[in-house]
């Protein structure tokens, strides 16, 4: 399963979170644009590296416009807790019922149920503007996200 | 896909704090006092620079985790005003042999074993552009791939092996003798 590219339709979904409940339309409308970072499982030590580095940077990403969403195949309390433990203040949402649905909307649920460690940015039209699969056991970062979203927000 | 290798913004310079010959390879590493795993690497890195050490110019940059360690960033300003008085190695190994003790009351311990100015220490902690020197070296750390702590980049390239004695002193050794 390939995961979705640039170009194509980000689906809309509606999950609950460590926030509450949170619509993708919603963020999209609010924010401008929304990095969805899809990740294998809350609490794995590579996992919570790159979810606390989200966190510091997420006044960078603010500054570009963007909101940062977490999410994982993993309950809503999980992700609670999760949030609670990395003091995660965007949302990390449960892929829980049915699980890893949005996942394999967006191609990248594996073959062991749980999610790819992947990066889309989505911008407010809806459309996917950035896709890319990290390898499953390495942090991704967040360099990539921050040339991506300055070449995206840049006056033309 | 994107690509995979990720590069220092800003290479190892004269405004580093670093050891070793100035010619030598950099190693640089992006770090936070709290974290244990930086705590962890301490020992490792320190034996494989005492093998390599005279081809091996090692820098230390700040990435203060401040949503998870509370204490890093005092840390970090700890070790940059000991800097300011000549002691910035001397605190830099004091902080990661404390193993998370790191207090007002320990920082302002270390500074006294030290000897330094103490007047003078709690003064440039509290300067503000210390404090913003160190979130631009985190800013450009984010920039050049800094995913974690510690992070490691040899020569400017991001260093994604384990941080074991044999593996790095490997990697090192790889880049010495092929260049």
């Amino acid at each position: 399963m390939a995961a979705l590219n640039v170009g194509a339709k980000a689906p809309d979904f509606e999950l609950d979170g460590s926030t509450g409940k949170t619509k993708l339309s919603d963020l999209l409308a609010s924010h401008g644009y929304v990095i969805l970072a899809f990740f294998p499982a809350s609490f794995s030590p590579t996992c919570t590296d790159e979810l606390n580095l989200f966190q510091e940077v997420s006044g960078e990403f603010a500054k570009l416009g963007a909101q940062m969403v977490g999410i994982s195949v993993d309950g809503k309390w999980a992700q609670q807790a999760f949030a609670k433990q990395g003091n995660l203040e965007f949302p990390v949402l449960a892929d829980f019922h049915p699980q890893g649905a949005v996942a394999e909307k967006y191609g990248v649920l594996r073959s062991d149920g749980t999610a790819e460690r992947a990066l889309f940015i989505i911008g407010k039209d809806g459309v996917i503007r950035y896709s890319y699969v990290s390898e499953i056991g390495k942090n991704p970062g967040a360099d990539r996200l921050l040339e991506e979203l300055e070449k995206m927000t840049a006056p033309a | 896909m994107g690509e995979d290798i990720h590069r220092l913004r800003k290479p190892a310079s004269e405004d580093d704090w670093s050891r070793g010959p100035a010619d030598g390879l950099p190693l640089v590493e992006y770090l936070d006092y709290q974290c244990s795993h930086c705590q962890a690497a301490y020992p490792v890195i320190e034996s494989v620079l005492a093998e390599l050490g005279g081809r091996v110019r090692f820098v230390v940059r700040h990435f203060p985790v401040a949503s998870i360690h509370p204490q890093a960033k005092g840390a970090a300003l700890a070790a940059e005003a000991a800097g300011r008085q000549g002691k910035f190695w001397e605190m830099h190994r004091r902080l990661l042999e404390a193993r998370g003790a790191l207090s007002e009351v320990d920082l302002r311990r270390y500074a006294q074993e030290l000897r330094l100015d103490l007047e003078q220490f709690d003064r440039d902690r509290v300067d503000e552009s210390l404090s913003a020197e160190i979130r631009e070296e985190k800013l450009l750390g984010v920039r050049s791939g800094v995913n974690g702590t510690p992070t490691l980049y040899i020569g400017d390239v991001r260093y994604d092996g384990r941080i074991s004695g044999e593996d790095l002193k490997a990697a090192l050794l790889a880049e010495l003798n092929g260049s």
